[in-house]
């Protein structure tokens, strides 16, 4: 395959956002407000936080205000709404007072944004992570089968396990 | 009651957030009748995702309109002469071969547009076809194996497919029209030019229908009218069921 064919151009950009969102937290002068949004869970994958899953792109201070920019991963995702109260709620728990939640598309959120610790915690929620080769997460097989592109949310597809016969969600590569 | 809207970049942003509204209501009436149960979550995840893209865009109308506009009073306080969605996103959802052929449709087309529209001069236009882009490559991959399941499967189903895209056929030209407003903002930079993309959309059509046996049919009619809100008589009995309940109960709230 061509670097074109795989995506290669796309991905290498992808993963500078990746890195540049480490960076934001890493430099941060206000490791406070990002551990307290550690806090916050997905609604609909309550085993990652949005921080592990990409959602969570920036906290900072400006002026009296403490800004949060949120990307979500689909565009259509319902739960996005309850995601920003949670995120102005635990905020507030913490004593900040005023809260602005900011939404940004671009850059557009991808797969290649969750960790080994994100894929293991996914794993072990029984949703395979999502890899070029899917194992079933039961049984550690590789040998499955789709069932659907789709499943219970847009960030999942549906597979059989066909040697522990299991039915279980993979997490897209999107 | 809604203010004219006459913003040109505004009302291009109306019409893709028409198109995606209405094709997605299309795929939710499956909900609860679709032939298959994973088939039922995935049209109600596509429909999903043109909801988020039909909000992205009713969202930006709305911030561009000022004057109290909302995405919900576009979505809900708008009658049929205001849609300007194109007319193939209304018509009934018919059996599962015509959703299935309507989707692989929109969806060829959708991948090159939205690519396009990430391009655009408009920042915000630009980031929303950014977004839904991926989107839309992942809604093609499906759309584009139903193709090939329908057209190589049963004698019952490809007759099915090719009814389907016999009925389509006359609504597809209108994709690609372009009026004065759209030639001014394609102009600017802001819209997506339609005309490189309907050779590539014709040629990835005919491709995937060619290795099925699927015959398209000749143009020998075709209409147009929604993006000046002329539409079927099908766009006001779907507005009826969109918009009932804020019909029946003005400003409700969940």
């Amino acid at each position: 395959m061509s670097a074109t064919d795989t995506g290669f151009e796309e991905l290498r950009l992808e993963n500078a956002a990746a890195v540049a969102r480490r960076q934001r937290r890493q430099q941060s002068s206000d490791p406070f407000l990002w551990s307290v949004l550690d806090g916050v869970p997905d609604p609909e994958l309550p085993a990652l936080s949005i921080w592990e899953l990409g959602i969570l792109q920036d906290v900072r201070r400006a002026g009296d205000q403490v800004v949060v920019t949120l990307t979500p991963t689909y565009a259509g995702c319902p739960a996005m709404a309850t995601i920003r109260d949670d995120v102005i709620e635990a905020l507030r728990s913490a004593g900040i007072g005023e809260i602005r939640v900011e939404i940004q598309l671009q850059p557009v959120w991808t797969t290649d944004w969750l960790d080994r610790v994100a894929r293991d915690k996914l794993q072990h929620a029984g949703i395979a992570p999502p890899a070029q080769v899917a194992h079933c997460p039961q049984c550690g097989s590789d040998s499955v089968s789709r069932i659907s592109e789709f499943s219970a949310t847009a960030c999942k597809a549906l597979y059989r396990c066909t040697e522990c016969l299991e039915v279980f969600d993979r997490f897209k590569v999107f | 009651m809604l203010p004219l809207i006459d913003d040109p970049v505004t009302v291009y942003t109306l019409r893709l957030a028409d198109d995606a509204l209405i094709a997605g209501h299309r795929l939710s009436e499956w909900t609860g009748s679709a032939p298959l149960l994973e088939e039922e979550l995935a049209l109600a995840n596509v429909a999903l995702d043109l909801l988020g893209r039909a909000r992205l865009c009713y969202g930006y109308a709305a911030e561009r309109s000022g004057g109290g506009c909302t995405e919900d009073s576009f979505a809900y306080e708008r009658d049929c002469r205001d849609f300007t969605n194109h007319l193939i996103h209304e018509l009934p959802r018919g059996d599962f071969a015509f959703t299935m052929a309507r989707q692989f449709l929109i969806d060829r087309l959708g991948v090159l547009f939205l690519d396009s529209l990430a391009r655009s001069s408009d920042v915000r236009l630009g980031d929303i076809g950014a977004k839904c882009v991926k989107e839309c490559r992942y809604h093609l991959r499906r759309s584009a194996d139903w193709m090939l399941r329908l057209g190589d499967g049963t004698e019952e189903s490809h007759r099915r497919l090719q009814a389907a895209i016999n009925e389509l056929w006359g609504f597809t030209p209108e994709m690609f029209v372009q009026d004065t407003l759209e030639a001014e903002l394609v102009a600017a930079g802001v819209a997506v030019d339609l005309k490189p993309l309907h050779d590539p959309w014709l040629t990835g059509v005919g491709q995937m229908m060619s290795g099925v046996g699927i015959v398209l049919p000749p143009l020998d009619w075709q209409v147009d009218g929604g993006r000046r809100g002329l539409h079927t008589e099908h766009l006001g009995h779907l507005l009826s069921e969109l918009q009932f309940v804020q019909r029946a109960y003005p400003g409700l709230q969940w």
